[in-house]
């Protein structure tokens, strides 16, 4: 399968084999005029299976909100055909209207305006806590 | 500017400094009569409330300054739909400092986010109450004389008793301390806490259904009601509402010093037979509180 090589923009690399779309919706790539290239299920040494995005433009990008869709991704930034970076990002201490709160208890369930906001409270078992509520998102693996 | 949402706001020497100011003032009420004169507290209260609402104006008052509030949602602009941290910002131009209650977690969380002066968490649904818990700390010091060295059962709704949740996250700094927690089993504490909190700090802790075959090994009971306004099911409420009730008759066998807590109102899980239990210690509790709010008041507008 041939996917043209990019000359300035991304390759998200390393992806949990499945989850690309989740990324390819988070970073609203439905929305952009580029060639955008996702690779489901390529073979990888590491990981056996893993799914690939390559983004043929130069975007903004938070990378740590990555990080918590999923840690293990790497993210290269390209430059006129190279790698120029390679980030590996890390668990946000913070992450802001990524995920939702689903408590119906919460101020969130009513307040319209209001962000939605986790931080890390355990890294070392990635566990987030809402910070008006204090509980876990329900849909985090 | 310095808010107080959940009990962990506040340093061990923080907490330490706020009891010895309300010992002070118990001592000593006429040198904070004018501490606050010309300064205004706000009570918004969107969930009915007697004791706290009543105390933390009682504290105002007796430190010299004006209150303004409300206490239910129906009578403020909630009622019409505006939004918390609308009705926050505004209130904020009117008041120095505002206490709040809300039916819905986080909602003081998410009114400090807005407010130009300080807010107080006066409780927020099942989640938090840190007033209460600087309360029962300030009862436990004067009735145990230490906040060390004790074993503590916690009885009745630990799932949505948010005074039972203030009060671990503020006894687990203290030396020795340990937990007996007596629910039946679909009102435990919640796992977040048992993980997070007692898990985490190594805190001792034991489950039972039954207060009987425990109360030997307390110091401390502290009792909470089973909130008919915490459950989405009435059927669940009517089948838990009289699963932990204390009488005299269980009290048989507990230590002459323990004391008996409960953060009130109650409704049938204390009977009252026990009032006249001399460990009974839960009318003085509710009177500590306004001393309690009267010295956080002064910590928080920073008067001396």
């Amino acid at each position: 399968m041939n996917i043209d090589s990019i000359k300035n923009g991304f390759v998200i690399d390393h992806i949990k084999a499945g989850k690309s779309m989740e990324i390819y919706h988070y970073l609203n790539l439905e929305s952009l005029d580029c060639q955008v290239a996702i690779i489901k299920n390529a073979s990888s040494k590491r990981m056996l299976r893993k799914d690939i995005i390559k983004i043929d433009a130069e975007l903004d990008i938070d990378v740590d909100a990555l990080g918590y869709i999923d840690s293990n991704i790497t993210v290269n930034i390209i430059k006129n055909g190279f790698i120029f970076r390679k980030i590996h990002p890390e668990l946000p201490d913070r992450i802001t209207d990524i995920i939702k709160c689903t408590n119906p208890r919460c101020i969130t369930s009513v307040e319209q305006e209001i962000h939605h906001i986790f931080k890390l409270t355990d890294r070392d078992n990635a566990v987030y806590r809402c910070i008006y509520c204090e509980s876990t998102p329900k849909t985090r693996e | 500017m310095k808010h107080l949402i959940d009990i962990s706001d506040l340093s061990t020497t923080e907490i330490d400094e706020l009891i010895e100011v309300a010992n002070d003032i118990i001592e000593n009420p006429v040198k904070y009569q004018e501490k606050c004169k010309y300064k205004k507290l706000a009570t918004l209260f969107f969930e009915p409330s007697t004791r706290t609402r009543l105390s933390f104006e009682a504290a105002m008052i007796e430190l010299g300054g004006n209150v303004l509030g409300f206490s239910e949602a129906a009578s403020s602009s909630a009622a019409k739909g505006e939004s918390i941290s609308d009705t926050v910002r505004v209130v904020s131009y009117y008041s120095d400092i505002i206490a709040m209650r809300h039916f819905k977690e986080g909602a003081p969380m998410a009114a400090s986010l807005k407010s130009d002066v300080p807010i107080i968490n006066a409780g927020d649904g099942g989640h938090n109450h840190p007033t209460q818990t600087l309360t029962d700390l300030l009862t436990i010091k004067r009735e145990k004389g230490r906040l060390q060295d004790l074993t503590i059962g916690l009885c009745g709704d630990l799932k949505f008793g948010r005074t039972v949740h203030s009060l671990i996250n503020a006894m687990i700094r203290y030396e020795n301390i340990k937990f007996v927690l007596i629910s039946p089993p679909e009102l435990k504490l919640p796992d977040y806490i048992k993980n997070d909190v007692l898990d985490k700090n190594n805190i001792p802790y034991e489950e039972y259904a039954d207060i009987e075959e425990v109360v030997p090994k307390l110091d401390i009971l502290y009792m909470t009601r089973v909130q008919k306004e915490r459950f989405f099911n009435e059927s669940d409420y009517e089948r838990l509402k009289d699963s932990c009730i204390l009488t005299s008759d269980k009290l048989k066998t507990a230590k002459k010093d323990m004391i008996i807590l409960h953060p009130l109102p109650r409704v049938n899980e204390i009977t009252t037979a026990v009032d006249d239990d001399k460990r009974a210690c839960y009318f003085n509790q509710a009177r500590y509180g306004k001393y309690i709010r009267m010295a956080l008041i002064l910590k928080l507008l920073e008067v001396n």
